[in-house]
Parts: structure tokens; C-alpha cells; sequence
């Protein structure tokens, strides 16, 4: 069950429907009683192309794109169906073509999903879809992943016949901080307005005027300010709704995509990372019926602008008097390793971050054994609380507390006065800030002047960082590969989708350099043996696998986390 | 029953539900009505167990007159009140928008009571306690007509809590449509009644008698349908059933527009007379000694039948056998099957009359711009449709015309029908099938009409 409850799951049904037989072209197939019929198609390969319809929404029927022709059993004289020589029943054609999206699956359904009168109904629908269409597809963002370019292509007549003069509709239309409508290419399948009322819970969405100069209004009196409003810009099968921060800045054909997830809060939604030479464009949501569905929130998917920000660090750094002095990786880590040795490891503390990957989570775990000696070292990391929606968005927005509470990293940040009060008292002289800002996490400043070490590795200049002894930096969550474990305990992937800028590295990197400075055992280089590695040591990652975790997780046992 | 009208007997007209209405003292006050003996019928009926009216319905063969024909005791029956447990409503369709036709009106603005009537011994009958009379937005005067009758009525508790003291409860609210033809297609208007856009609902599943207004089981019918429930509770469905000919029982309103010296509505016999009687005889023929060229008979949304078209009609004769004749058109003996078996139907019984001098391109322009205005835009073939078909007929009238012009309409009416949400489908585009093929000549003349440089197609 996906975090947030959709209202329909068309794709979805319940687990004790009965199984019935389904003439799918010309075979029999098994499919739950009541599935829908283009979502029977889809699971023996077959498309049935739809605009309108979306799993996750109730049902339009108004594109008439999934047009079928339709069977059911032919009845003898005693109402019961007539079996032909294998015990099947013979199927009698509706001659209307029926629309799939509406129909569901019983017991000796007959489906063509290609027939001529299919094709001619495809034909037709393409062909009165394209009339009045700009089709102003060289500028257009959508060009590319269009699926009024698909399926024209795929089922359309090739050529137009129409001849005259298109209808003409607002472009550029602003109805929401974060999103444009152009009317000219909304082909009025309404997904829009239905997510805007079943799911986002913001009905303001809807359609003015009548026939064929029908358009996608927003209310007059409002803006679609719904923290779920880009979803739209996804479920939007043309280029009618497009998304501000993307609008013109690639071509959908030249982003990478690499599968990872949102590390904006604990729900740790699926996303779609759209780069393109060392830059991320995007962040699109991906299915996961475990986590977010098919959706995520606009706050999750702009959050990535920061790791393109001009105060990015990029240079391993010493502080000297006259600034930051930069310096060559192996020298930094060895002087670094060096420092942290000579302490008495009573008298450091780590400020973690909760954001950092298992993999991560578990190299400062190790880390801070080889630097242990009879005495623990203090460790903490630093909440982030949020406001729970309701829908997908959680009051936690770290989005991997639960992997740091299974490593026995920290204790939810509740031990944060005490780390302020030791340094106070003087009792801990050196701090490891892991992409934490100790001054943000409540240490006033002059506390952090009287520390004879601070050592800072992160990826954005803050307050720490301008006073840190040591600079390292970091990789951001699109550049480093790990997994993380969401609010609801499942174990889930981040996968590199570009390098990291100047001589950032990636925190494990760092890590395990400085674990192999101060004579550690060499936990290895890839996230993969890190995992396999951190597995062995922690009982609630039993049996798990790198590559078992898959494109969409897998949950923790029950007990665990 | 009165007789109103031609010298000839045979055409006489059998009013029953236009019986009153014309004549000159006859007023909507309830007092005129109960003069008239109304609402006699309302109280044998609220004497009568529900399921006996609806089988005396059943039993008249009353059929729908909203456009469809539609058998009403059928419709009624598939209400399953033993397993109901959701309200049941039942709604007047007052819409009447459908070009060539205006025999709801008469009733709304003449006789209001007797709708109102038929409407409480059909809700008693359906076990519904509240009703609506879906009222066309721009009959603001009718509107008001059937306010005052309301109130009428409820002052001597026709309606309202314990009806003539029998126990049953009933309202009934007149709701005004804003001027959209689309309203009067039965989902459209519920839609509207819910205070939304008029979008028609797919069927399945949104089928009215299942999942009507507020998804609960819900009765649609039209104006003239309701009124004969009246009509059969005092004769008996039996007795009903004996008027006219089986399987088109009762009579049929019919409106007669157009190139006809004395237009109209008539009251008759479903069959009772040929449509070349309707014309000739009791219309006096086409005006100014024109010839007759062709005539939609149901509605501008049924097929246009041509003057001259012989028609294979297959019919049951008098020992029951089925047969297939030759019929002319003058011939057709007006009713829902024969019309039905030309190749037409006869819809909301709005006859439509072309004589020698219209321009067909002309006139099915007329038709596709009220359409094209009209339909509600939902879906995709008949939004993008409908239009598409108008500018291509607005321009062939302007003598833009070009040669591929008529297959071009036949194929986009194809596209459209039997693949839309709701019959609008069929009813935009049956007009142009059926011009464009039957007076084909016209359209190609009307396409070559000018030599002129090809537009580049703009896709
Ligand atoms: C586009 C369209 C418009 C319609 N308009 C009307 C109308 O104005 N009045 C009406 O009674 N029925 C109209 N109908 C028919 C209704 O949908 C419905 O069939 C009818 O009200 C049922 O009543 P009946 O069974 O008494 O005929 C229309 C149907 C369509 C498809
Ligand atoms: S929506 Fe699709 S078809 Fe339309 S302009 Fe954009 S890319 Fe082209
Ligand atoms: S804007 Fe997009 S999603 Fe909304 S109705 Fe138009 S095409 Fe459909
Ligand atoms: S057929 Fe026309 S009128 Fe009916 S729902 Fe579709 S667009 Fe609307
Ligand atoms: S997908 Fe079925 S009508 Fe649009």
C-alpha cells in the first residue's frame, strides 16, 4: 500500500477477486475478476492507448482513444452460455466499439484490441484530436514524450485531411506559481481537473466555454497553489501543462535518466533524475505502489536546485590565517586523520546528518570505532521537522532517520543539548560536522571559536563550514549511489546521475579514506560491497542485497527499524 | 375525446393530451382543471398499489416521447424496489430543444396540472418522493407557469406531506436549465440538476434507473410521456393499448414546421395517418403550390427522407406473418416502426418540411451550426467533429467549396457515430449522412461550384 491513499486503483484489484477467462485477441488468458480491461491488455504486453484514462483516477471516458470491440458469451435457448469444442464459450461481437477504460473483466469477456473497426475508431480519434491541435511541437517541452506525437505515429492516418481554420486559444495561460497552461494544446481529457479534485484536494481546475472552443480554466478567483500542482504537469499527456523550472531548458530525448529517490523528507518518494552533462534538469516521480504511487510533491521535486548553487565547496581546504587554503585529498585526509588520532576520543563529538545513505551512516559507524578508544564518542544527528500533509509529504524531513536509527547513529537528535552543554563545559574540544551546520543545529558561534579541531564535510558553504579547520567536500544525493531506509522502513536506492562538481568527492570516498588513514580495515570502494558489508554487521538489514533492492526497495521485517 | 379539425373523418385529430388546450376558456388555473375532472386520475391512482400502475404501464405499451421510444413500463421496471434501498427520483425532462419541436410547450404553458398530474401518479407509481421538472432555460415564462401551479397544487395537497390524506409524501421543484441543448440528454441533465457542467455520463455504468441523480436510482422522462400516464390510469393499460397499433400505442404529437401552408402541432393515433396526409390534408400542402423535396421526420437529428424514395418496409401484416412492402414516402403511416424501418426515425415527432426551392447545402448548414454550437464538447469525435463538419459546410455555402468536400463530411460523420459518450453523436452526424448521400448531387455541384486555388491543408 502506497503512502498515500489514491482513490482508485484501477490497475490495483482487490487480492481476493476470483479469476476469470478473458478472449484477449484470440487466446484465453486468466485475469482477475473486475481488473480493468486496458490494464488486462497491459499485463499480456498489449497496449491499448488511452489519454484520459489513469489508473489512479476516476474514470472519464471522454477521449475515446481505447476504443475495443467488445464480446460476451452468445446464450443457447436456456440462457447459458454455448461452449465450443474446448469448453470455451462461443463469443457473440458487440458491433458498437466500447471504451476500455469503462469496461472491467468477467467471466468470458472478449476483447480485440486490433481489429479493423479498431483501427478505423484510433484513425478517427487521432485524426479529430490533430485538427485543431497547434502543433507547435519544435518549441514545445512536451515533444519527445507526447503521447498525442506517439500515438499519432502509432495510430494515426499519417495525413491530415482537415483544411481549415484551427480554433484559436489562450496560450501562456499563468494558473499557478508553478505551472503554464497552453489551451491550444490541451486535448480536454480532464486528467488534470480530476487529480486537482480526487488527490491534490484543490478543485479549482475546470472546463469553460462549449464544443469545440472548450478550454482548461482555472477558477477565476484562484491559483492552483497546491503543493502537488506539478503532478499535472506529469499525468498531462501533451504539452498543455508544463512546468515552469523545466519549460524550455532540454529536450526531453537528451536528459539521462537514473533512477533514484527525493531525500526531501522521510516518505523518500521515487524519482526520475533528468540530467544531462554533469546537471540535473529535473525530478519526475516514479511509480512505487510501496511509497508515493505515481506522484510526489512540487517541494521534493524543485529541491535539487541547491546542488547546482554557487556555494557549492569544491576544494578540499585547510584553514589557514589569510582563508581557506586548498589542498590535495590524500595530504588533507592524512592531516585530517592525523588530528582526529591525537584526540582523546572523549573530547570529540560527530554532528551526523540524517540525510547521508546507509552506506555512509555505516563508514562513520565504523569510523568512529577505529578512533574509540576506551570511551564512546559522542554522536548525534539533527532533526528536521516538518509539517505532515496528509499526503505524501512527512513531519520528517530527514529522509533517512531510520536508517541512522538502525545504525546507532544518533538518537533523533535529542541529545542535542547535551552536545551544546559539553562543549560549554568544555568536555568536548573537537567536532566532526557531516553535512550538518553545528550553528544551525542550536551551538552559538562562540562555542565553535573555542573548538581546537572542527572538521567539516558537507556540500554548501554554512556557518560551520566558514569556521571549520578542515573543509571536505561532499557529494549531493544526485551524485552518490546508496540506499536509505523511508518512514515506513523500506530500504530504498539512490543511484549516481552525475559526477560531482570540481574535487567534491563522494562521502564514502572520504570516508573510507580517512578509515584507511587512521589504519581501519577497508570496508571496499563500491556502495555495493559497503552494503554487503553493513549487512553482515546489522542484524535489521538481514538477508538483504544490494542488487536485491531492485528499482523499488524492499521492506524492513516487521520488527525492525 | 374531442375531434378537432380537418373534414375528412379520418383525419380528424384524437386529442387526448392536447384535448383542453385550445379551447378558449381553458386556463391554467387548478380550478379550470378541476372543472376538467382533473386529478380524478390521481386519486384512483394513490387507490392502486404502485406496482399495479406500473403494470398498467407496461401493459399500454407506452413508449417514450422524449426521442428515443423507449417502452416506459420497461424503464420503470428496472427499478428493483424490493432490493432499493437509496431514494428514488423521478425527473420531468422539460428540455425540449431538439429543432422542429414544440409539443412539450403546449402542455407546460397551457396545462401545466395535467403534467403535474401525471408526475405524481408516475413518482407514486416509481415510489419516488421527490421530483423535478427540468425546465428549458429559455421558457422562463413556462417556468413561472408551473411555479404557480406547484403552489397551486400543494395548497390543496396534491402534493406535499400525506397526499388526499393516503399516506404518501411527494414534492416536486422546477429546476431552469441555462440554454444548452445537451441538457435535455437524460445524464446531461442530471449532471445539471447536481449543479454541474452538462456532461453526459458514460453508460455503464451511470445508467439513471442505477446510478441517476446522486447516484441513486432515477426515472427520466419526457414532458408528453407523463402526461399519458395519466390518460392510462383512467382508461387501463388494456384499454390504452387499443389506441393505435400495436407496438405504437397511444397518439403521437406532431409538430409540422417548415414549407407547409398551415404548420403546427397535431394529435393522432400512433399510425393513424400517412405522413402525405400530415402534409397534403391536414397541412394544406406545400406552400405557395412548391414541390415537395424532402422532410425530416423526427426531430432535425433523424435521417432526411427525400420526396420520391420508395422504402422496403418489413412488418408484421394482419395474420402476423412478417412481410416486406414497398411504401412511398407520402405513404408512411406515422408511428415509431415504419418510421424507424425507412431508414429515419420519428425521435420527438418534430416534422420538419423542405420544399423544391431549398438549398440543401443551405438547409444542412443550418443544422450542423446549431450542433456545432451545441454539442458540449466532452468527447473527442463529436467535439472536434461537429465543428470540423460546419466549417466545412459554411465554407461549401460561401462557394469555397472544394471536390472532396462530400466524402470528407461522410467519412467525419462515420468517424463520429456510435463512438461518443451519448447520442449527440448519432444526432450530429445522421443529418450529414443522410444530406450528403441523399442529395449528393447538390453537395458536388456545390463543390465545384467554384474553380479556386487550393488551400494548403493547415496540417
Ligand atoms: C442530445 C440529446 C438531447 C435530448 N433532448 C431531449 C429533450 O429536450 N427532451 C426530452 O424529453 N428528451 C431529450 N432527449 C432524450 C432523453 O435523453 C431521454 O431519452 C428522454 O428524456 C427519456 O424520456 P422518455 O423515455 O419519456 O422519452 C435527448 C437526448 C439526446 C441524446
Ligand atoms: S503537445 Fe505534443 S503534439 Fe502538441 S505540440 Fe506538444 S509535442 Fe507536439
Ligand atoms: S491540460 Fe493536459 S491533463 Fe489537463 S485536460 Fe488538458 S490535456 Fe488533459
Ligand atoms: S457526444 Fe457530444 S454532446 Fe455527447 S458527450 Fe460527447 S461531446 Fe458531449
Ligand atoms: S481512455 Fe477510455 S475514453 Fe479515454
Amino acid at each position: 500500500m502506497a503512502l498515500i491513499r489514491n482513490p482508485f486503483d484501477h490497475d490495483l484489484p482487490s487480492a481476493d477477486s476470483p479469476q476469470v477467462h478473458v478472449h484477449l485477441d484470440g487466446k484465453w488468458v486468466d485475469v482477475p475478476l473486475g481488473l480493468n480491461v486496458i490494464e488486462v491488455a497491459r499485463r499480456f504486453g498489449k497496449l491499448i492507448p488511452h489519454y484520459c484514462y489513469h489508473p489512479k483516477l476516476s474514470i472519464a471516458g471522454n477521449c475515446r482513444m481505447c476504443l475495443f470491440e467488445m464480446g460476451t458469451p452468445k446464450l443457447g435457448p436456456d440462457r447459458k452460455p454455448v461452449l465450443d469444442g474446448e469448453g470455451r464459450p462461443e463469443l457473440q461481437w458487440v458491433p458498437r466499439p466500447q471504451i476500455a477504460c469503462a469496461t472491467t473483466a468477467f467471466e468470458g469477456l472478449g476483447i480485440r484490441t486490433a481489429s479493423p473497426l479498431v483501427e478505423s475508431c484510433q484513425k478517427g480519434v487521432m485524426e479529430f484530436l490533430l485538427a485543431n491541435h497547434p502543433l507547435d511541437c519544435p518549441i514545445c517541452d512536451q515533444a519527445g514524450e507526447c503521447k498525442l506525437q506517439e500515438y499519432a505515429f502509432d495510430y494515426g492516418k499519417g495525413r491530415s485531411q482537415f483544411g481549415e481554420e484551427k480554433v484559436r486559444k489562450p496560450k501562456r495561460v499563468d494558473i499557478g506559481p508553478r505551472i503554464l497552461l497552453d489551451d491550444e494544446r490541451c486535448i480536454l481529457c480532464t486528467r488534470c481537473i480530476r487529480f486537482a479534485r480526487e488527490i491534490a484536494d484543490d478543485d479549482c481546475l475546470g472546463i469553460t466555454e462549449r464544443g469545440g472552443y472548450n478550454r482548461l480554466s482555472i477558477h477565476p478567483d484562484q491559483r492552483f497553489t497546491s503543493n502537488y500542482s506539478l503532478n499535472t504537469a506529469d499525468i498531462c499527456p501533451v504539452g498543455a501543462l508544463t512546468t515552469k523550472d523545466f519549460r524550455f531548458r532540454m529536450r526531453a530525448w537528451f536528459l539521462k535518466e537514473t533512477q533514484s529517490i527525493c531525500v526531501d523528507c522521510a516518505t523518500g518518494c521515487n524519482v526520475t533524475i533528468g540530467s544531462r552533462e554533469g546537471f540535473v534538469y529535473r525530478l519526475t516521480p516514479r511509480v512505487n505502489e510501496a511509497v508515493n504511487s505515481h506522484w510526489m510533491c512540487d517541494q521534493g521535486r524543485l529541491g535539487f536546485h541547491p546542488i547546482h548553487s554557487k556555494h557549492r565547496v569544491l576544494e578540499p581546504a585547510r584553514r589557514v590565517e589569510t582563508g581557506l587554503f586548498p589542498g590535495e585529498w590524500p595530504l588533507v585526509l592524512g592531516q585530517v586523520a592525523e588530528s582526529l588520532r591525537k584526540l582523546e576520543p572523549s573530547s570529540l563529538a560527530l554532528l551526523v546528518s540524517a540525510r547521508l545513505t546507509n552506506e555512509e551512516l555505516f563508514l562513520v559507524q565504523r569510523l568512529r570505532e577505529s578512533l574509540r578508544g576506551e570511551s564512546e564518542i559522542f554522536t548525534e544527528v539533527v532533526p528536521r521537522k516538518g509539517q505532515a500533509d496528509g499526503l505524501l509529504r512527512s513531519d520528517d524531513l530527514n529522509p533517512n532517520s531510520k536508517g541512522a536509527r538502525i545504525l546507532g547513529i544518533g538518537a533523533d537528535g535529542e541529545k542535542l543539548p547535551e552536545l551544546r552543554k559539553r562543549i560549554e563545559e568544555g568536555k568536548v574540544r573537537a567536532l566532526f560536522c557531516l553535512h550538518e551546520d553545528a550553528i544551525g543545529a542550536g551551538v552559538p558561534e562562540e562555542m565553535l571559536e573555542r573548538l581546537s579541531l572542527l572538521v567539516w564535510q558537507g556540500i554548501l558553504e554554512d556557518k560551520s563550514c566558514e569556521r571549520a579547520h578542515w573543509v571536505l567536500p561532499g557529494a549531493s544525493f544526485a551524485e552518490k549511489s546508496g540506499s536509505m531506509v523511508n518512514r515506513a522502513g523500506q530500504v530504498q536506492r539512490l543511484h549516481r546521475a552525475i559526477p560531482t562538481p570540481g574535487r567534491a568527492k563522494e562521502d564514502v570516498w572520504i570516508l573510507r579514506g580517512l578509515i584507511l588513514a587512521l589504519g581501519g580495515e577497508d570496508v571496499g570502494q563500491s556502495v555495493p560491497d559497503i552494503f554487503s558489508k553493513m549487512v553482515a554487521t546489522t542484524p535489521a538489514f538481514h538477508g538483504f542485497t544490494w542488487s536485491g533492492l531492485g528499482d523499488q526497495g524492499v521492506p524492513l521485517p516487521a520488527q525492525a527499524g | 375525446m374531442t375531434k378537432v379539425g380537418a373534414a375528412n373523418d379520418r383525419l380528424a385529430e384524437h386529442r387526448i393530451i392536447l384535448r383542453f388546450v385550445d379551447e378558449p376558456d381553458y386556463t391554467t388555473d387548478i380550478d379550470c382543471y378541476l372543472r376538467h375532472g382533473g386529478y380524478e386520475q390521481l386519486r384512483k391512482a394513490l387507490s392502486m398499489d404502485p406496482a399495479a400502475i406500473v403494470a398498467e404501464v407496461k401493459a399500454s405499451g407506452l413508449r417514450g416521447r422524449g426521442g428515443a421510444g423507449f417502452p416506459t413500463g420497461t424503464k420503470w421496471g428496472f427499478i428493483d424496489h424490493a432490493k432499493n434501498r437509496k431514494p428514488v427520483y423521478l425527473l420531468c425532462n422539460a428540455d425540449e430543444s431538439e429543432p422542429g419541436t414544440f409539443k412539450d410547450r403546449q402542455i407546460l404553458y397551457k396545462d401545466p396540472h395535467q403534467l403535474l398530474e401525471g408526475m405524481i401518479i408516475s413518482s407514486y407509481a416509481n415510489r419516488a418522493h421527490l421530483a423535478y421538472i427540468y425546465i428549458r432555460g429559455e421558457m422562463a415564462h413556462g417556468a413561472q407557469i408551473l411555479e404557480r401551479a406547484l403552489a397551486e397544487a400543494r395548497a390543496k395537497n396534491f402534493l406535499g406531506a400525506n397526499i388526499l390524506g393516503t399516506g404518501y409524501d411527494l414534492d416536486i421543484f422546477v429546476f431552469r436549465g441555462a440554454g444548452a441543448y445537451i441538457c435535455g440528454e437524460e445524464t446531461g441533465l442530471i449532471e445539471s440538476l447536481e449543479g454541474k457542467r452538462a456532461y453526459p455520463r458514460i453508460k455503464p455504468p451511470y445508467f439513471p434507473a442505477v446510478l441517476g441523480l446522486y447516484l441513486c436510482p432515477t426515472i427520466v422522462n419526457n414532458v408528453e410521456t407523463l402526461c399519458n400516464v395519466k390518460h392510462i390510469v383512467e382508461m387501463g393499460g388494456a384499454a390504452y393499448s387499443k389506441i393505435g397499433t400495436p407496438n405504437n400505442t397511444g397518439t403521437r404529437i406532431w409538430c409540422v414546421s417548415g414549407d407547409v401552408r398551415r404548420p403546427g402541432y397535431f394529435e393522432y393515433d400512433g399510425g393513424a395517418i400517412t405522413l402525405g396526409e400530415l402534409l397534403y390534408e391536414v397541412c394544406g400542402g406545400i406552400r405557395d403550390g412548391n414541390r415537395l423535396k424532402a422532410v425530416i421526420p423526427g426531430g432535425s437529428s433523424a435521417k432526411v427522407l427525400r420526396a420520391g424514395e420508395i422504402y422496403p418496409i418489413r412488418r408484421k401484416n394482419s395474420e402476423g406473418r412478417l412481410e416486406e412492402i414497398e411504401m412511398k414516402l407520402e405513404d408512411l403511416p406515422l408511428d415509431f416502426d415504419t418510421i424507424a424501418a425507412s431508414g429515419s426515425m420519428s425521435g420527438s415527432g418534430g416534422i420538419i418540411v423542405m420544399d423544391h426551392t431549398r438549398d440543401m447545402v443551405e438547409c444542412l448548414n443550418n443544422l450542423s451550426a446549431f450542433y456545432a454550437h451545441e454539442s458540449c464538447g466532452q468527447c473527442t469525435p463529436c467535439r472536434e467533429g461537429a465543428l470540423w463538419m460546419h466549417k466545412i459546410l459554411d465554407r461549401m455555402r460561401e462557394g469555397e467549396g472544394r471536390p472532396e468536400d462530400p466524402q470528407q463530411l461522410l467519412d467525419l460523420a462515420d468517424q463520429i457515430a456510435g463512438r461518443t459518450i451519448c447520442a449527440f453523436g448519432e444526432a450530429c452526424s445522421w443529418p450529414v449522412e443522410s444530406f450528403v448521400a441523399k442529395f449528393r448531387e447538390e453537395f458536388e455541384a456545390k463543390a465545384a461550384a467554384k474553380e479556386h486555388e487550393r488551400l494548403q491543408p493547415a496540417c
